[in-house]
């Protein structure tokens, strides 16, 4: 396998970057009222789901009731996450200087609180995508997703990590914000948590409250169905977060980094990096509008501040500059990226002796050196 | 205003607070309707008329977080277009007592041009809290002098309706100044202003026509012939800075004028040091010490601005690294991804904006 920094010639990458800046740059000029539009429909859809969740869950006692009671708010809370949450913290909508769409200000309906998130994930993750050791999103803190992990008895227990994540999504992405790993390194100190944990106490408490307290208690004699509602929505969104995630960086064929090739990137490389190291998921339109358009990972990840409804309508083009250029675009249904992750999670579990796909050749770093 | 709200109605919203978590109440409530949002100050057009035809005058019902103003105050008024929200600063200009609010806008630039053509009756804006010194004194003087040249008018206007609703004991006289008897703003309302109130005197000065009492730009004879008690007068002027200048030059301490400047903004393009990166646009500068907006037109970009005075927000834009100092306040401020003024920020070192 080639080189990250070989993949094309000088001339080319510089070709290839300013391609991919001309085409956000089309974008960019061209957004206004639909992208409004667009967002306060979803958000409008997602506020009436949630009300209507909630009030369905009045009338628990009849499980019709109650079931949809639950597909309605879960169906809310994937939303909320998804298509308005991430994208409205990634700065999509910021150029509308709305208050209410601001990435500054926007919180989210999960127990991570916003302004954490911005930090691990827009930040570290978005600058640092699959480079082994700097993005820590790679295995986040717990797992083993990539070779270059070093092997040790702990991760074994990968199949078994990976499911509780799932199920206790929102949990491990709040914790993720501890840097835990980095803790027990001696990279990082509690002290500098601090700050970190007041915001999650705070955040946590209110999210629990409201979906374990509160609401249970104002049902009165339904609180347990309606605790047993609010958690199977939180369990969804959670398990449908996971895998939208999970299939946007962790299928077979996506490549990691090291820290040395990706030293003093250009644009052009920068943007390679964020191709090779991304997956999308095929899918209709209204997939597309619940995973948050990250389905389009590619493009998300190449523009991460872009309206994510313009994704699905870049994506051909964006396609058609890998091909030209020769580079992968990996792409597949939710079920074959969902299948490939899994064999991913168990295989490296052991010890591995093939190495899973980096552009890295330990002689080639050698002889650079 | 909270202690008028009953103490039940409270805990009751801050339990649906607490159960609207993490949006928060307006939220929900914009989408049943934009005005009943609590904690933002939303206004609704409920009369649209010309008076000229190059302006416009907007009745605007506030919504109930409005704190109401002091006549003479500007408010920070909002409108989408084309999607973005943009802000201009205006004055109402109906009398501090009335509860709906008043504005009067010409047709100039982005969001005037936009009142102009855009807003009908039932449209919403966003407002800001008033601001600004530019008021009556608590005992209020025995005379006044309220001077407007063009649509300067507004403020000034929002205190002559003020002191009428007062009844003002003293001596009033209401000088406008505008080119002729058609771009008189408020000729009408001045008219019957004046009949209501036997100590207000309306005087029109035309700078171009024949046809008002007075004829020509300000001069002090203007004030004699007009106010010949003028020394012993409260000045109170809004117009262009001609006239302002000219007016303080005869009455000194005793004018008030609106200050849109802030205090004497001091730059150091000597010590500066750092590159100036304006990232959608791919330009990049030596630092020179000046305001970003100043920088950014000098690499050839056009940022939007109004004020250049840190009062507007229009020139609003996200500074995605470095560190900048406030001009108006000398706060330094090196928050990552962070909303700045361009024309009251100035680098300290590297910075990059998206622009
Ligand atoms: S705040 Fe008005 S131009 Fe900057």
């Amino acid at each position: 396998m080639t080189g990250l920094q070989d993949r094309l010639t000088p001339a080319q990458i510089e070709e290839f970057g300013r391609e991919l800046d001309a085409l956000r740059q089309r974008i960019v000029d061209d957004l206004g009222q639909e992208d409004v539009d667009y967002i306060h429909t979803v958000i409008k859809t997602q506020r009436g789901l949630e009300v209507a969740g909630r009030a369905l869950l009045f009338a628990g006692f009849f499980p019709p009731a109650w079931l949809a009671g639950v597909g309605a708010l879960s169906v809310a809370k994937i939303l909320d996450n998804m298509e308005i949450g991430h994208n409205v913290m990634h700065g999509q909508y910021d150029w509308t200087r709305d208050p209410a769409l601001s990435s500054q200000r926007f919180e989210w309906d999960t127990v991570a609180p916003a302004e954490n998130w911005r930090h691990s994930h827009n930040y570290i993750h978005h600058t640092y995508t699959n480079i082994v050791d700097k993005d820590r999103d790679v295995g986040y803190g717990i797992l083993r997703m990539d070779t270059a992990q070093k092997w040790h008895p702990y991760y074994l227990g990968n199949p078994v990590y990976a499911t509780l994540l799932a199920l206790f999504f929102q949990w491990g992405v709040m914790l993720h914000d501890l840097e835990v790993e980095n803790v027990v390194k001696g990279e990082r100190s509690w002290a500098d948590n601090v700050p970190v944990l007041k915001k999650i106490v705070r955040k946590a408490s209110r999210q629990v409250g409201k979906d374990y307290v509160l609401f249970p208690l104002l049902t009165g004699p339904l609180a347990p169905l309606t605790f047993l509602g609010n958690a199977t929505a939180n369990l969804t969104r959670n398990l449908w977060a996971f895998a939208i995630i999970f299939c946007g960086h962790f299928p077979a064929d996506v490549e990691s980094f090291t820290e040395e090739e990706t030293a003093s990137e250009s644009r052009g490389q920068w943007y390679l990096r964020q191709i090779l190291g991304s997956a999308n998921i095929s899918g209709g339109p209204l997939f597309h509008i619940m995973s948050g358009n990250l389905s389009h990972q590619i493009e998300h990840h190449l523009f991460p501040d872009i309206p994510a409804r313009r994704y699905p309508q870049i994506a051909g083009e964006v396609r058609a500059i890998c091909e030209k250029y020769g580079l992968p675009y990996h792409t597949g249904p939710l079920r074959k990226q969902l299948w490939s992750v899994a064999k991913k999670i168990v295989k490296l579990a052991l010890p591995q002796t093939s190495p899973s796909p980096t552009t890295v050749e330990p002689d080639r770093q050698l002889r650079a050196a | 205003m909270t202690a008028l709200i009953p103490r039940r109605v409270r805990s009751l919203a801050s339990l649906a607070e607490a159960l609207l978590t993490p949006h928060g109440m307006d939220r929900y409530l914009e989408l049943v309707d934009p005005m009943l949002v609590r904690r933002e100050i939303r206004g609704l057009v409920t009369a649209v008329r010309k008076q000229t035809p190059d302006s416009v005058t907007l009745t605007v019902r506030p919504s109930r977080a409005w704190p109401g103003f002091t006549a003479g105050q500007y408010v920070r008024l909002q409108v989408e277009i084309d999607g973005v929200r943009r802000t201009r600063c205006y004055s109402p200009c109906g009398s501090q007592y009335d509860g709906e609010l008043e504005f009067t806008v010409k047709e100039q630039g982005l969001v005037s041009g936009h009142l102009n053509r855009a807003i009908g009756v039932g449209s919403v804006v966003n407002l800001s809290t008033p601001d600004g010194s530019f008021t009556l004194p608590a005992t209020r003087p025995d005379r006044v002098l309220l001077i407007a040249g063009g649509s300067g008018i507004t403020p000034v206007l929002a205190m002559a309706r003020t002191l009428v609703d007062e009844k003002h004991p003293g001596e009033i006289v209401f000088v406008q100044y505008s080119n002729g008897p058609a771009d008189a703003l408020y000729r009408t309302e001045l008219a019957e202003l004046a009949a209501r109130h036997p100590g207000l005197r309306v005087v029109h000065a035309h700078t171009h026509t024949e046809g008002g009492e007075l004829r020509g730009f300000f001069t002090p004879e203007h004030l004699a012939r007009v106010a010949p008690w003028f020394r012993d007068a409260e000045a109170y002027v809004c117009g262009p800075k001609p006239l302002m200048d000219a007016v303080r030059e005869q009455l000194g301490e005793r004018v008030h004028t609106e200050e849109f400047t802030p205090p004497a903004l001091t730059f150091d393009t000597a010590n500066a040091e750092g590159q100036v990166r304006f990232k959608r646009s791919g330009r990049e500068c030596a630092n020179s010490g000046k305001p970003l907006l100043e920088q950014a037109e000098e690499a050839g970009l056009s940022p939007e601005h109004g004020c250049r005075m840190g009062i507007c927000f229009s020139c609003t834009q996200l500074k995605t690294a470095g560190r900048v100092r406030n001009a108006k306040t000398g706060e330094i401020s090196g928050e990552e991804d962070e909303e700045i003024q361009l024309c009251i920020s100035v680098p300290v070192g590297d910075v990059e904006i998206d622009a």
